[in-house]
């Protein structure tokens, strides 16, 4: 990842630069180098102090493979919203279809054992059918369609699933899902060293980077660039748009898919309540925060969010039960910071983190520089009404649109100070 | 109720309002019979007759089994109404804001939720009621208390959030506001969720339930009454107030074509903020209504019940005020029926179902015009 992250231009050392253009010419190789790297870091580093300190290696191990389906997760979802602008709030849906469609080709309850590789391929490609299925009426319409559409549908999967018991359990799910079987060079599978998993998703995401880099350069790429800045003129210009945004959206939801195959074999239970709207969106998060539109970037957001979620907050519950602090009694006003449940919290922390990343930052923290011009182009459009407010005065009385312009230019200003 | 944002024909003689009121009692009337002998049908059926039977039953029957049914028609009917008025006010929000910004508020079902919350604090928190309050005068006081409590409480909310979030967004690429209002929505649930817990919370039905009309076999509620009258009244007067007023006249203008209306001296700030507040106070009243007719309120209520009026506001036509409320009836019969035929817990795949039918065959909803660009 060291190696793609100085891909980023105006670095003037010219070591730098030679890495830059040999990583732009064999991204691929650099890609696939750098997840080598990463993922020897993250067998060694938990053995490590202070990743050590915190919890046992096997956790740790477990913990980075969870991350991987939501790296695989928010990567699929740059792809729908980053690359093609379209906004999929249902994406949840997509994962379960695939980690149903998992349970049912290795369970007791449909007593089939199918291998585990090739379902990979079949429960993304269910996963796809799905949404070609949804994306197919809609994406002939305006975005806030497809918003609203993909909602709905996000909302009823985990309840079809729920309601239709006698396929699918009910509530409970389907449970005792076969693992995968012994690969070579990974060994076995197990609950216990689920080191196997990590390295499988480590490999599973840096060909799925590798297969997404080229995908955006490729002509289709430019053609979501193209439909997502301007989609009549993509039109204008001999683009398919609506192919063009189904392929993403398809994209998106294969994607997905192969992240809840390789769930269901992980986690051997799946059950309606593991796919609510809830990590539609935790995936958007990390997408909106890694930054829009640059696949390393939500790749990054991705992990550095699951595992603030899962073990940052745990750590400061641990942390602030260690200290032990008194209530607070002033009268009316009792405070215990003994009571608050950080991990309470995290959804509100998504959504502050989505509102002030749209309000002031909405490329995301690493963001790619198409994206960021897109994003500022508001400011660009408010510039010129505030420099010449006179202008519309003397047009006739428009107190509303001084006042406008001035609002607009307001709270735009913290972006260009950066 | 012919009157849209969009248009604003002001054109209403009185040949053609007793041409429109002749042709809704005529349709009523039909409905009611249709229903009615379909129930009588679906009755028959259930009881293990053969299907000509039924069919002839249905077709021919008048004694007093028959009857009966007439009188459950129309105790579905009402309760179907109540519903429907309580989608409906929540799918005004979601139009009017649409049609005036072209915003889908995904914010809005929560504020509702914060309205029916507030109306618990009213009733149960500060004057303590937990059942129903059989003294008119004191239940009067209560039922308006609540509602001057929650409507300008959750029409504040709304404006502040706008002025807060959306405002600055107004001139940013769609996704941004879109991404935005999700994220204010968990804000919104999520404080909630923090005060008052993840539980459901019962909310005091100060609405005698036992307040029954007698009719044939079955008994009509005076609370769905209540409901379907209350929203009647609002919105009829947000009707009149968009068609009458200076400031409705400038909601209209402003979402036909913001920089004209800007240009003729219309304040688009305001303006918006009004729609804003006017949307938030509607949906408060919804709030009311909900504790009033489900006694609970939790916090992730705003969720489903926005989808569903998101449904209804597209199913009527986006920007559309009449629409709103035709789809928000419309949405209301769907689950009430749902759920009078034993199917409730798929009231919400029902809805998804005609929210796709509508946007794959006629996005422009039943009474709007296309608003989306079509690529």
């Amino acid at each position: 990842m060291s190696a793609v992250a100085s891909a980023r231009p105006g670095r003037p050392l010219p070591s730098r630069a030679q890495i830059r253009d040999y990583v732009g010419r064999h991204r691929s190789t650099s890609i696939l180098a750098g997840m080598a790297i990463i993922a020897i870091l993250m067998s060694v580093l938990p053995k490590l102090p202070p990743l050590s300190a915190i919890q046992n290696e096997q956790p740790w191990f477990d913990a980075f493979a969870n991350a991987g389906i939501y790296v695989l997760l928010a990567m699929g979802l740059n792809v729908v919203i980053g690359l093609a602008g379209l906004l999929d709030l249902g994406y949840a849906a997509f994962f379960a279809i695939g980690a149903y469609a998992y349970a049912y080709s290795n369970s007791n309850f449909s007593g089939l054992d199918l291998p585990f590789l090739p379902m990979l391929v079949v429960g993304a490609a269910v996963a796809a059918v799905f949404g070609i299925a949804l994306g197919a009426p809609t994406l002939r319409l305006r975005g806030d369609y497809l918003a609203i559409m993909t909602l709905g549908f996000g909302e009823i999967v985990p309840i079809v699933f729920l309601n239709l018991d006698t396929w699918t359990q009910g509530t409970n799910g389907i449970s005792g899902i076969y693992r995968p079987e012994p690969l070579p060079l990974l060994g076995e599978f197990t609950a216990v060293t689920p080191y196997a998993y990590m390295i499988l998703m480590a490999f599973i995401v840096a060909v799925a980077m590798c297969l997404l880099y080229r995908l955006q350069e490729s002509r289709v790429g430019r053609a979501w660039n193209a439909v997502r800045e301007d989609e009549l003129a993509a039109a204008a210009n001999g683009i398919n748009t609506v192919t063009t945004k189904l392929l993403a959206f398809a994209l998106g939801a294969t994607t997905a898919g192969l992240a809840g195959v390789f769930s269901a074999s992980k986690l051997t239970i799946v059950s309606p309540d593991q796919f609510y709207f809830q990590v539609s969106f935790t995936v958007l998060a990390m997408v909106i925060l890694g930054g829009m539109g640059n696949i390393w970037g939500v790749a990054v957001g991705a992990f550095v969010v699951y595992l603030i979620q899962v073990i940052f907050l745990k750590q400061l519950n641990s942390f602030k039960e260690a200290l032990n602090l008194p209530a607070i009694n002033l009268g009316p006003i009792h405070f215990d910071v003994n009571a608050i449940n950080f991990t309470d919290y995290q959804f509100l922390l998504f959504g502050f983190a989505l509102v002030l990343m749209m309000l002031f930052r909405p490329e995301g923290l690493f963001p790619s520089q198409r994206r960021r011009r897109e994003l500022h182009i508001a400011d660009e459009l408010a510039g010129p009404l505030e420099e010449d407010p006179g202008l519309l005065g003397a047009m006739g009385e428009t107190p509303g649109m001084e006042e406008l312009s001035g609002e607009d230019a307001g709270p735009s200003s913290p972006g260009d100070d950066r | 109720m012919t009157v849209t944002v969009s248009t604003g024909s002001s054109s209403s003689s009185l040949a053609r309002g007793l041409r429109v009121t002749g042709m809704a009692v005529a349709a009523v009337l039909v409905y009611l019979i249709v229903l009615w002998r379909c129930l009588l049908l679906a009755g028959e059926l259930t009881a293990g007759n053969s299907l000509a039977g039924a069919l002839f039953s249905a077709l021919t029957r008048y004694d007093e089994v028959g009857n009966a049914f007439l009188a459950q028609a129309l105790q579905q009917t009402v309760n179907a109404l109540s519903i429907g008025s309580i989608y409906a006010l929540i799918a005004l929000g979601y139009t009017m804001v649409y049609g005036i910004i072209e915003l889908i508020n995904f914010a809005h079902g929560d504020i509702f939720m914060i309205g029916a919350f507030l109306s618990v604090v009213f009733t149960g928190g500060i004057f303590g009621q937990h059942e129903g309050v059989h003294n008119i005068p004191f239940l009067a006081f209560l039922l308006l208390g609540a509602l001057l409590f929650a409507m300008p409480l959750v029409g504040l909310i709304n404006v502040t959030i706008e002025r807060l979030v959306y405002r600055p967004l107004r001139h940013a690429p769609r996704l941004a506001p879109l991404i935005t209002a999700i994220g204010v929505s968990f804000i919104l649930q999520n404080i909630v969720l923090i005060i008052a817990g993840s539980g459901d919370r019962t909310a005091a039905q100060v609405f005698p339930l036992d307040w029954q009309i007698p009719f044939g076999g079955a008994s009509i509620s005076v609370l769905s009454i209540f409901i379907f009258a209350l929203s009647l009244g609002l919105m009829l007067a947000l009707q009149n107030f968009i068609r009458r007023s200076r400031m409705g006249r400038a909601m209209r203008a402003t979402a036909q074509d913001q920089s004209a209306a800007s240009l003729m001296g219309v304040d688009l700030n305001q303006t918006i903020a009004l729609t804003f507040l006017l949307g938030g106070m509607l949906a408060g009243a919804a709030g009311v209504a909900w504790g009033l007719r489900f006694g609970f309120v939790k916090f992730d209520l705003g969720f489903n019940s926005g989808l569903k009026a998101f449904t209804a506001a597209v199913l009527g036509g986006i920007g559309n005020i009449s629409g709103a409320v035709l789809g928000g009836f419309i949405i209301g019969f769907i689950e009430n029926f749902a759920s009078a035929l034993g199917y409730s817990r798929w009231s919400e795949f029902l809805v998804f179902m005609v929210l796709t039918f509508v946007l794959v065959f006629k996005p422009s909803g039943i009474l709007g015009q296309l608003t989306g660009d079509r690529a």
